[in-house]
């Protein structure tokens, strides 16, 4: 029998594989769950440094698949930087360094023989602010990631980039224009273009830093409308300064704080519906109704 | 950063809807006191001012719906104000009843003095004591006063109770006073309803402070 936690264990959720730790009470630890969902990615104990400082400390969660789970805090509390540990990201900051396992389809990411930029594949990441490659065409740019598939086939490439826009919901008013520059765009629909290219190479989860932050009211509702079509076939994990849109897109929501030590933590995890009306830690309700922050 | 001035508009709505339920207390108080009084001009102005009860009512519920809608109120903030859209109309109605009272007072008018109210004024002060409760669970946030206020209920419906036991015993022995007992009984029916409403109040006090959605006191029939 498998450890609980241990990587050959995740895929399945059962009572076994849930540990309450200091900073989570696990979905079906709280009973919130009606029915068992599949894990696309566990957090396990993970703790990131810059340096010798500690960024965010011992943070394990679960993140179900076909969903969009939310990361909310105050600046500072370590959510980008936990979103960066999920694709292995962290490390190639200068000094970065991360303890823990993130395993993804009972694979730990950070086991010894990964190939990061695999892991980056499979884990795609959409930042806060757009950056289509600035020379390339739009039709470039999502097909960028493909040439390190060795996809060479024009006709797949093809294939690749109109269903990627598609999905992106680009494509009806970029079709004409495949060989316009991506940078000609505007910034939702560059964000979009960035979206079509992370998911072009077809990863499992899609990370968003903060994706709406650089956009206007419209682009950003047709960015929070993708994010739940996206849902159908891809797990999302989004971070938000913005709670309404945390409420409004996703499914689980995970408030973090730094604490007197500076560093991060988990505070709660929770149904964002829960986290909403109903928080259970008087921090998290503080940090959402306004009362610090 | 904190929203003071979110929280200043919070709070300003918190004591208005207190203003309201005063008002609405005065009016079942006095709605009481005239019928006892057989004071017909009293129950005119208690039915006469009872617009501008309706109005406040309807007043504080812009309000919240404009907070909802500025503000994306949250947690206990967002709990509060959906409460308080419901609280007021149950305040708003505890005041038609004590208009219901009034016309009632005023449709007896023709009946001479004097004027046996069997346990009527019991029935108010019993129905005040559970308002008094209600909105004071509301403004301090109580949610053990709360669920009080909700089991309080049944001694209420118990004074009712009695109180149509004593009409109909009254209505057997004479005939004669059968329209003057049937006006009671509506008397009764106002107040036993106001605790009915003092219990929704309640629940929804336990609601606000616990996020917890029950029905305290299920119908038995």
């Amino acid at each position: 029998m498998n450890e609980p936690g241990s990587p050959a264990a995740i895929g399945e959720r059962s009572p076994m594989d849930l540990r309450p730790t200091q900073t989570m009470a696990t979905p079906n630890a709280n009973g919130d769950d009606k029915a068992p969902k599949r894990i696309a990615l566990r957090v396990d104990h993970i703790s990131a440094w810059y340096g010798n400082k500690l960024a965010v400390s011992d943070i394990t969660l679960d993140v179900d698949a076909h969903s969009v789970t939310a990361l909310i805090g105050p600046s500072g509390c370590g959510k980008s930087t936990l979103l960066r540990c999920m694709n292995r990201m962290h490390e190639v900051t200068p000094r970065g360094r991360v303890e823990g396992k993130v395993i993804l389809e009972g694979e730990d990411i950070y086991g010894a023989g990964t190939d990061p930029t695999r892991v980056r594949q499979r884990i795609g990441m959409v930042f806060q602010k757009p950056n289509p490659f600035p020379t390339m065409s739009i039709e470039e740019n999502v097909a960028a990631g493909l040439r390190f598939m060795s996809i060479t086939s024009k006709s797949e490439i093809a294939d690749r980039v109109e269903n990627s826009l598609k999905a992106a919901a680009l494509w009806d008013e970029v079709k004409n224009d495949l060989k316009k520059p991506g940078i000609a765009l505007s910034g939702g629909q560059q964000q979009r273009l960035c979206i079509a290219r992370a998911i072009a190479v077809e990863p499992e989860v899609v990370l968003m830093d903060e994706p709406c932050s650089a956009l206007d009211p419209l682009a950003t509702l047709k960015v929070e409308d993708l994010m739940r079509t996206l849902a159908v076939k891809y797990t999302i994990v989004i971070v938000t300064h913005n709670m309404q849109q945390a409420a409004r897109v996703s499914d689980r929501t995970a408030f973090m704080l730094a604490g007197e030590g500076g560093f991060g933590q988990l505070i709660e995890y929770r149904p964002t519906d829960e986290i909403f009306t109903n928080p259970s830690d008087k921090r998290t309700e503080d940090y959402i109704t306004g009362r610090f922050g | 950063m904190p929203r003071e001035a979110y929280h200043r508009d919070l709070t300003a709505l918190h004591d208005r809807t207190l203003a309201l339920a005063r008002r609405a207390r005065r009016a079942v108080d006095e709605s009481v006191h005239a019928l006892r009084a057989v004071d017909v001009d009293w129950s005119r102005r208690i039915d006469h001012d009872d617009i501008e009860i309706n109005n406040e009512r309807l007043a504080i519920e812009e309000r919240c719906i404009a907070l909802i809608a500025a503000q994306q109120p949250v947690a206990v903030d967002l709990r509060r104000l959906a409460s308080t859209l419901f609280i007021t109309g149950e305040i708003e109605r505890i005041a038609d009843h004590a208009v219901g009272i009034a016309r009632i007072n005023l449709m007896m008018a023709t009946e001479p003095p004097p004027r046996p109210l069997s346990y009527i004024p019991s029935m108010a002060d019993r129905a005040l004591a559970m308002f008094d409760d209600a909105i004071k669970a509301f403004d301090e946030d109580d949610d053990t006063l709360a669920r009080h206020v909700c089991q309080s209920d049944d001694d209420l419906d118990r004074l009712q109770d009695r109180v149509y036991a004593d009409v109909i015993e009254a209505m057997r022995a004479d005939a004669n006073v059968v329209e003057r007992n049937t006006y009671l009984l509506w008397a009764a029916h106002n107040l036993e309803r106001i605790g009915d409403r003092c219990t929704n109040i309640g629940e929804r006090v336990v609601y606000t402070v616990t996020g917890e959605m029950t029905d305290t006191k299920p119908s038995t029939f």
